[in-house]
């Protein structure tokens, strides 16, 4: 496997509510460990496309393929055990759970132990070692005893991820993970999304609307605009696309 | 191993007081009947199956967040199915409570296949459809279930060397196999699938997200809650001698709902603990008016709204506070 190999391609992927097309037929692939940032004017789509990739919805037509094989479809958990893992623009976690429960849960899902029944949860050595090992990845061991719920914005953020990372995903999509933090929060969410790609070796889709960070960690952007990209290219490039600008205008 | 121990350490906190006090509760139920006079081995006898009928409608209600409204389906189904069995086959406990034990879970499979496709309301409201269902069927079916006079003369042979027509005797073997039963229930919630379950109580949406097949956890809940509800109610049919259809009504589905509110439904033993305050509320109450449902239905509203997590649930919290993190 090298660079240039596409991970995730969509054709003619389209996705009507009623006589709104939220995603109007959008033809894309993504290259393999390439962190792509996509962005647009709220409303343009975005998260419809994350929602139609990740099984959320069904589009109303195109296909969705994953490493080649057509996922169209299939149920939001059948591509996640394929490789495809997300978080929320709303933070989606399990509240009454604990820090450690919480990737608990996604860790037994890809250690396939969760049908098991008559043995302790406590006893799993393997599912302790792994679940241990992702809390230090984002950072919250010390804090695996707390409730979700009552965790900080910024850290639950953290915990989103690490519950998506726990299932070791060859494809991650990120919607807005900096969104609601404050700037201290959004440089460590930075960092850590930057580490992520050296170090855990996985291909990144990022929907972010602060562009100082699309810009710091994005290699490729893609900008959706009324359900169709508009553009395409390196960062240098978007920075000066016309239409980029046409498209934000009065909106920045 | 300190990983290990840390991991651990919110629920060895939590397990250890358990621990304990599950001794010290088998021990006083196991000597109970030196000191109960003859009626309230019955009682307590009813007290034991009602508790396991209620912890295994909480793994359902409290672990998995499915509130069924129609759990007296596999209550009844357990119990008839073994009363006709020792009536029409053959006087054997361990053939009747296998026979009663498998339909009741075949059943739960059935009707758990459509509820568990639903959420919330929906799908209270089709698990008391169906609950009305079975209760239809003892109750029209005549020439097989007795329709509305029941099945009476359910024997209680011996089994093996112990004459379960003696109430001590039959304490003590309702006891055993609740024990059996309360520990394996135990086990469960603390297992994998068991974190599972609570995730779907706490997000059923996401869950899916990280690779879960969603409803397939929840059916496997609801068959296995089935499943010890079938035991609970072989216990009932050679205890009761004679079975009604108002066991499989729906005022009976109702019982474990407020047993769990009472007890308390995110602690373990809570609906147990909740049975045995219902069954002794109703007791006392209906022995001064036959009006007593409005004044337990009265006490089950002071619970709920005053003392939401339960009385157990509210000794818990109050011995706990100390320990508890702080955000």
């Amino acid at each position: 496997m090298n660079g240039d190999t596409t991970i995730l391609e969509t054709k003619g992927l389209r996705k009507h509510f009623g006589d709104l097309a939220a995603v109007a037929g959008v033809d894309i692939g993504f290259r393999e460990k390439e962190l792509t940032a996509v962005i647009g004017p709220n409303g343009a789509g975005k998260t419809t496309f994350f929602n139609l990739v990740t099984g959320r919805l069904k589009p109303t037509s195109g296909k969705v393929y994953f490493r080649g094989t057509d996922i169209t479809g299939l149920t939001p958990y059948q591509i996640a055990r394929k490789g495809i893992s997300r978080i929320f623009q709303i933070t989606n976690l399990f509240p009454e759970l604990t820090v450690y429960e919480n990737i608990r849960v996604a860790v037994l899902s890809k250690m396939r132990e969760t049908a098991r029944m008559l043995t302790l949860d406590r006893n799993l050595k393997g599912a302790n070692d792994e679940t241990g090992r992702i809390l230090e990845i984002v950072g919250l061991s010390d804090k695996r005893n707390s409730m979700c719920g009552l965790l900080s914005h910024g850290d639950q953020r953290l915990l989103e991820t690490g519950v998506a990372l726990a299932i070791d995903p060859v494809l991650l999509l990120l919607d807005e993970p900096t969104g609601g933090m404050g700037p201290e929060e959004t440089d460590e969410m930075v960092k850590f999304t930057r580490g992520l790609i050296e170090k855990q070796d996985i291909t990144v889709l990022l929907v972010e609307h602060d562009m100082s960070v699309v810009f710091s960690i994005a290699e490729r952007i893609v900008v959706m605009h009324q359900g169709e990209i508009i553009a395409d290219g390196k960062p240098d490039e978007i920075k000066v696309d016309i239409r980029v600008r046409e498209a934000y205008l009065g909106e920045e | 191993m300190t990983k290990t121990e840390s991991s651990g350490r919110l629920f060895s906190l939590a397990w250890r007081p358990q621990i304990y006090g599950s001794v010290i509760v088998i021990l006083g139920l196991a000597l109970a009947p030196l000191f109960l006079t003859e009626f309230l081995k019955v009682f307590a006898t009813e007290m034991l199956i009602m508790a396991l009928f209620a912890l295994a409608f909480n793994l359902l209600f409290g672990y998995t967040g499915l509130l069924s409204f129609g759990h007296a389906a596999y209550f009844s189904i357990g119990a008839y199915t073994c009363g006709l069995t020792m009536l029409k086959v053959s006087p054997s406990i361990p053939l009747a409570f296998i026979a009663g034990i498998l339909l009741a879970t075949f059943t739960a499979w059935i009707i758990g296949y459509f509820c568990v496709r639903l959420d919330e309301i929906y799908f209270a409201m089709l698990t008391l459809a169906f609950g009305m269902m079975i209760h239809t069927i003892l109750w029209k079916w005549d020439s097989m279930t007795g329709g509305a006079d029941g099945l009476v003369g359910i024997p209680r042979p011996h089994l093996w060397l112990f004459d379960l027509s003696n109430i001590t005797t039959y304490y003590y073997f309702t006891l055993i196999i609740v024990c059996i039963c309360v520990v394996i229930l135990w086990v469960i919630v603390n297992s994998p699938f068991g974190l599972i379950l609570k995730s779907i109580r706490e997000n059923h949406e996401r869950v899916e997200f990280v690779g879960i097949n969603m409803r397939r956890y929840r059916l496997l809940s609801f068959v296995m809650s089935g499943l010890f509800c079938g035991v609970a109610g072989v216990l009932f049919a050679p205890f009761e001698m004679s079975l009604a259809p108002d066991i499989a009504f729906w005022t009976k589905s109702a019982e474990p709902v407020f047993m769990s509110l009472l007890g308390g439904m995110s602690i373990f033993l809570g609906p147990a603990v909740g049975a045995a305050i219902y069954m002794y509320l109703k007791e006392i109450i209906s022995g001064y008016t036959e009006l007593w449902m409005i004044y337990l239905g009265a006490v089950l509203i002071g619970f709920v709204i005053f003392l939401p997590g339960g009385i157990v649930g509210f000794v818990h919290r109050k011995l706990y506070a100390v320990g508890k993190e702080t955000p």
